[in-house]
């Protein structure tokens, strides 16, 4: 079996005339925690989109586990142990947070499109929902639909089912994504908890949580990998600063 | 653990409650109503109830809005009717009271194929190659006159070979208790699938196709398996048809039907799964019970769907958990009397309503006996200018006063909800 968890080659693609991702190549070991940084429409949430399958690369391949996964169907690949979540938060809106999170883990468990079993004689399905819920802070709020929560509360309902299928790669995009500084710390320790011995990708602005989760971190620009290396690489890399780094930290000074 | 098993006790019982109240409900309503025609009425509401229910798995709770769901049900009493011609010859053994069965597994049988094109697509694309196979279907009824009898449609005789247990199927109540019992297990069985994972993921997929690839569920085959199993109950709710009428012709696979039962299903109330249990009661109230009072009961119908598309929504079902949820807190003692006050004053709106449509068909339809005419008990000539000025008065103080009376339901309403939500806060 291949070291790696995801790997991507060359990948390429194109809305209309413009290319996004222009030659990808990342390689991801298993176990890692990674981040993949870099301006806004620079492509972040394109790649994941491609690595996903929710869209179809245009050249290029990509591998999870050295098994090629280009051109899959989302549950195809998502049943080969992928889980993403969504920037745009991305949920079941009018079911509650507990059969939201059950929802997630029914595929994982092998209930399939099954009409013969009563839900709510499975025990395994409600441990796990449950485990999940309790792990997201939203034992509370069991049973409101996921539609009428709290900004923050829907963002740790979409990491919850992502994680709940016990995927072994996890994508999040943006996880604390406008969230403020102490619901910020309490996702990068349920991030950093629920990804324990498991693969890692993460889309982060927040350079705070990067450096503090990621192993290692990709940055990308204009949809091409300028520099991939440890945090403090990356820190002292002279093209990153000059492309990325630097131009952040002076949007935060103007802020 | 022990603590959520505890929970859920009352409201097993409460299940065990309503489920064997209506069983007895449906056993004891034709000792109320024996004349023949209720019989007639409450057979033909059983059969809506599991069509409309089955319509609704598509509709409310998995989000696909067909406009051809009488494609299964049809083309099930067709199967049906062959079936029991077939077993009346002697060509084979099959007793009339699992017949729908057969209808069941012939809907079925037609979902796997129809479905198989239909759900590859959600949405507006659904609904048009719904309708697109609608009418695929019924112009195959006059292109096959073999098969689907034509003008005449497949004529059968229900009542053959030896009676069992004294059951013969040739009086009307046997045939309602027939309905009544596939009626409730059919019932059954549907409430049971919205609690399977299946049933679920069916929830999921209306909600967020997309979020539900991402958790493993291929869409087009949770979509797909939804048809196949809600078009079964639409077989088995043709195939009674087709016992109750003793004949099938090409309206059972036609498009009124189709549009009936998604008016049905909206009239009860798509959100709730007793919702279009309701919808179908009242539209069979409608077209068979009314059509015997007044010719214009299809306008009647047109405007109480209008009205409640426009007012509620949500249907029959939604006004009723509305209720629900003030009589559980207390509150509903404060509103009641404003309801009284509506309903009152609605009734005169009703009776303008009536008087001005009724007078109206009078005249202009029904004038060649006369212009008089009988309503509420009264003889009167429609042609007349004091039956016009009374529909008149009606119309302006009755609008009037429930004018007022909604307007302080509304504040009520409002008042009690901002107190729901400052208890909360
Ligand atoms: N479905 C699409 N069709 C056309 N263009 C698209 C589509 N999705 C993304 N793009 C374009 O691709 C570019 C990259 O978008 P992407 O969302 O991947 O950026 P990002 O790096 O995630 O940015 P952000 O930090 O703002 O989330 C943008 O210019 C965007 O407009
Ligand atoms: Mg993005």
């Amino acid at each position: 079996m291949s070291p790696n968890a995801l790997e991507l080659k060359a990948v390429r693609k194109s809305f209309g005339n413009t290319e996004i991702i222009r030659g990808t190549d990342l390689a991801i070991p298993r176990g890692e925690r990674h981040a993949v940084i870099g301006p806004n429409g620079a492509g972040k949430s394109t790649l994941f989109n491609l690595i996903s399958g929710r869209f179809p690369v245009n050249s290029g391949a990509i591998l999870l586990n050295g098994e090629d996964i280009t051109g899959l169907k989302p549950f195809e690949i998502n049943r080969k142990g992928l889980s993403r979540s969504f920037q745009i938060t991305n949920l079941f809106y009018n079911l509650s947070v507990f059969e939201n999170l059950r929802c997630a883990v029914l595929w994982s468990l092998g209930y399939r499109y099954s009409f013969w079993h009563r839900l709510n004689g499975l025990r395994e399905p409600q441990r796990r929902a449950e485990e999940v819920m309790h792990r997201i802070g939203l034992t509370r709020r069991r049973n409101v639909a996921a539609g009428v929560l709290s900004y923050a509360e829907q963002r740790a309902l979409e990491i919850g089912i992502t994680i709940a299928g016990g995927a072994a790669a996890i994508l999040l995009d943006e996880p604390t994504a406008g969230m403020n500084r102490s619901e910020t710390a309490a996702a990068v320790e349920l991030v950093r908890s629920v990804t324990e011995g498991k693969t890692l990708i993460m889309v982060e602005h927040d350079m705070g949580v990067v450096f503090d989760l990621a192993d290692r971190i990709s940055v990308l620009v204009y949809g091409e990998i300028i520099a991939s290396g440890r945090p403090e690489e990356i820190r002292a890399n002279p093209a990153v600063q000059e492309a990325y780094l630097g131009a952040l930290h002076k949007e935060v000074a103007h802020a | 653990m022990a603590a959520g098993v505890l929970r859920y006790q009352p409201l097993n019982l409460a299940r065990w409650i309503i489920w064997g109240g209506t069983a007895v409900l449906m056993a004891a309503l034709p000792l109320v109503f024996t004349q023949g025609f209720a019989i007639t009425v409450i057979s033909q509401m059983g059969v809506a109830i599991i069509f409309t229910l089955s319509y609704n798995m598509l509709l409310g709770q998995s989000g696909m809005l067909s406009f051809g769901h009488a494609v299964y049900s049809g083309l099930g009493a067709y199967i049906a009717v062959h079936t029991l011609n077939l077993a009346a010859k002697g060509q084979f053994w099959m007793p009339v009271s699992l017949l729908p069965l057969v209808g069941g597994l012939a809907g079925a049988f037609f979902g796997v194929l129809f479905g198989y094109v239909t759900t590859k697509r959600a949405g507006t694309t659904f609904a048009m190659i719904t309708l697109g196979i609608g009418e695929l279907v019924g112009s195959c009824s006059l292109m096959f006159p073999d098969f689907f009898g034509g003008e005449g449609g497949i004529t059968t005789n229900r009542v053959f070979g030896q009676p069992f247990l004294g059951i013969t199927f040739g009086p009307a109540i046997q045939v309602y208790y027939l309905i009544a019992l596939w009626c409730i297990a059919s019932m059954a069985l549907m409430y049971a699938w919205s609690h399977t994972p299946l049933g679920r993921m069916a929830n999921a997929v209306r909600d967020n196709p997309e979020r539900a690839e991402f958790v493993g569920y291929d869409t087009q085959k949770v979509r797909w398996l939804t048809l196949i199993i809600s078009a079964f109950f639409a077989g088995i709710a043709g195939a009674l048809t087709a016992i109750n009428f003793e004949i099938v012709t090409a309206e059972n696979v036609s498009a009124v039907r189709s549009g009936g039962v998604l008016l049905a299903a909206f009239i009860g109330g798509v959100g709730f799964f007793f919702g279009p249990i309701i919808g179908a009661c009242v539209f069979v109230y409608f077209v068979v019970a009314l059509s015997v009072h007044t010719k214009a009961w299809l306008l009647y119908l047109g405007l109480f769907f209008m009205l409640m598309v426009m007012f509620a929504p949500g249907g029959i079902a939604s006004l009723i958990m509305m209720q629900v949820q003030l009589i559980a807190r207390k509150r509903f003692g404060r509103i009641a009397r404003h309801y009284l006050a509506a309903g009152a004053s609605g009734l005169m709106v009703l009776a303008a309503l009536i008087l001005t449509v009724e007078m109206t068909y009078k005249i202009s339809v029904d004038s060649a006996t006369g212009t008089l005419m009988k309503l509420f008990g009264m003889e009167f000539d429609a042609a007349a200018g004091t039956a016009w000025a009374v529909a008149i008065g009606l119309w302006i103080v009755g609008g009037w006063l429930f004018n007022l009376a909604c307007l302080r339901v509304a504040r009520v309403w409002g008042e009690i909800q901002t107190e729901f939500v400052e208890g909360r806060a």
